[in-house]
């Protein structure tokens, strides 16, 4: 089942003079079409300035489709009576902690989405300690966010996120400002929700390590969907993703570039054990390696 | 040649207060000229503290800066122009851009230090052209400019004040791969062609990895580390324990080695490893023409 589908996608950013008269338009999301199945984690990658970003927004109806529909499990986010109903559905988490938290405590920060929509007091208090529960925060709740750390600010905007009882999670760019540890919080945090409770999971990440974990990668260039694959399918186009501004995982990119040497990996090697794993053979039979080659050359 | 020199610097924040946190604790260092030199730590290590200390923003509770070998602590020191010739460059220096263009924006600098008109205009132009901006966009607002843009543009603003050393606080947080390069190329260009020394705070084990000369690691307010990056990167283990990482090319490494393979344990980028791989592989074979 999908939870999220979008037909024929077109968002434009209008740009108008002091008389309101149209300066420039600028097309960020070009004619998509998308479906994401419940459940799934997928990874949205591009360079600045590609439209992801545009699209998150999209997600959980902040922006509104220029041309064309997006259904956010089952609701047109344009129709305005449903728009409560879609935030429910689809929480966001942005990339700046800190412009994210805004209580005094921990616990009535993540109390205030549920509190807003008229959520009763009790029932206010299970969400927090439930989701606090869930992303590992628990002994934290009476503490003040400011003393927290990257990782933990941005697990307790998450946390605010859960208690609004989502189905759906977007989160854009979560870790551009952690050190690698809040990264590795955040990221083993996203996917214990996406394991455990079934969220659906859309991560924007700049960061190819982040990605490869998901079940699935779609590629973004020019406000369209240029690539979309499982993990190991994008990272086997090392020279396409390069032309996209984008990069691979530096594990990935040694493979790549022993193969261009004529060294026989598999495709699309992703993590270390891989790699370290298809080369022992190699190396312990450095001659039989190298006659690979030399019989495909 | 001396540049910079941390004696024995030690900084608590807020003391006698709730909030009390010893911060740096006798932190000893020195810094050539030309050096390239990255600090890396984990959030709450000091280095955003310690930087700060090199020109003049903090002052240590004990302990002493010194710059080409005069105390910046000494009477009559000229703090304004310490700032000068040690220009820092904030996490997300694009939002202190404030003037309606791009070249308004480069002149602030060298104008505030008292340049007349004429110099402040050269110095702005010199400094846009070290950064890859031409003059197609001196008239543009910052705000129509991408994130690596704007980012470059404020770079050009501590540039234009002439620094001999230059501190940057992540450069590259959130931009993506390519504007990272490029930000990264560019630094490396100006230290290398230039003689600009620099310091470059990064959580980028592989960006460290790639561009410095030497690594300094903090932990707890202590310096823990000092040393090439092939050095430092070979005490993985406890970097991990700090928060910290090695470049995932050192794990790769590592795990062939526990293998049996004898490639050397210093790599710590795509490009040793790949050469390294391959003249293992040519080596066990015996008659290669």
């Amino acid at each position: 089942m999908n939870i999220i589908k979008a037909v024929n996608l077109v968002y434009d950013y209008i740009k108008r003079d002091e008389e309101d008269r149209i300066e420039e338009v600028k097309r960020a999301i070009d004619h998509v079409d998308l479906e994401i199945e419940k459940g799934s984690f997928v990874a949205v990658l591009g360079h600045n300035g590609s439209g992801k970003s545009t699209l998150a927004k999209h997600l959980n109806g902040i922006l509104l489709p220029t041309e064309g529909t997006i259904w956010v499990s089952g609701l047109d986010t344009s129709d305005e009576e449903a728009l409560w109903e879609v935030r429910k559905t689809a929480g966001m988490v942005f990339q700046n902690p800190d412009n994210q938290i805004i209580g005094n405590v921990v616990e009535e920060d993540v109390g205030f989405g549920p509190e807003n929509i008229g959520v009763p007091t009790e029932e206010i208090w299970r969400r927090v300690d439930e989701s606090l529960e869930k992303v590992g925060m628990a002994m934290y709740r009476k503490r003040s966010p400011n003393r927290l750390s990257g990782g933990q600010k941005q697990r307790v905007a998450i946390a605010g996120v859960m208690a609004m009882k989502p189905q759906c999670i977007v989160l854009d760019e979560p870790t551009a400002m952690l050190d690698p540890n809040g990264r590795k919080e955040v990221i083993r945090t996203v996917h214990d929700l996406n394991r455990a409770e079934g969220i659906t999971v859309i991560l924007i990440t700049h960061y190819m390590e982040e990605v490869i974990g998901a079940d699935r990668v779609i590629v973004m260039e020019g406000g369209s969907v240029v690539m979309d694959g499982t993990p190991r399918e994008i990272f086997s186009s090392v020279e396409r993703l390069k032309e996209w501004r984008l990069d691979v995982p530096q594990v990935t990119e040694l493979a790549f570039e022993l193969k261009k040497k004529g060294v026989a990996l598999p495709d699309g090697i992703l993590t270390r054990e891989e790699l370290i794993e298809a080369l022992v053979p190699l190396l312990e039979h450095g001659m039989k390696g190298m006659n690979d080659v030399n019989k495909s050359n | 040649m001396m540049s910079i020199k941390a004696i024995d610097l030690d900084y608590t924040y807020g003391p006698g207060t709730a909030f009390e946190h010893h911060v740096l604790k006798h932190v000893n260092f020195e810094i050539q000229d030309g050096e390239f030199v990255g600090l890396i730590g984990h959030t709450g290590s000091g280095k955003s503290t310690l930087i700060q200390h090199l020109n003049g923003l903090i002052k240590a509770d004990s302990g002493d800066i010194l710059y080409h070998g005069t105390s910046i602590y000494s009477e009559g020191y000229k703090l304004r122009e310490l700032r000068g010739r040690v220009g820092l460059v904030f996490q997300y220096p694009e939002h202190q851009l404030f003037e309606a263009d791009v070249f308004s924006d480069v002149c602030f600098g060298p104008k505030n230090l008292g340049c007349s008109e004429e110099e402040t205009k050269k110095r702005a132009r010199h400094a846009l052209s070290l950064v890859g901006m031409d003059e197609s966009f001196y008239g543009r607002s910052p705000f129509e400019l991408s994130g690596g843009q704007k980012r470059r543009v404020a770079i050009a603003g501590v540039l234009a004040m002439r620094p001999e050393m230059m501190i940057l606080d992540e450069p590259t947080a959130g931009l993506d791969p390519r504007g990272r390069d490029e930000i990264l190329n560019q630094i490396e260009r100006l230290n290398r062609q230039h003689g600009l020394t620099i310091l470059l705070v990064s959580h980028s084990m592989e960006d460290v990895a790639r561009y410095v000369d030497r690594i300094m690691v903090m932990n707890h307010g202590e310096k823990v580390f000092d040393g090439p990056p092939k050095e430092v990167f070979l005490h993985y283990r406890e970097l991990e324990s700090m928060g910290l990482a090695a470049p995932q090319i050192t794990y790769v490494v590592q795990g062939l080695r526990e293998r049996g393979i004898p490639i050397d344990d210093s790599i710590t980028t795509v490009e040793e490893a790949r050469d390294a791989i391959l003249s293992l592989l040519c080596t066990s074979k015996p008659h290669r023409d």
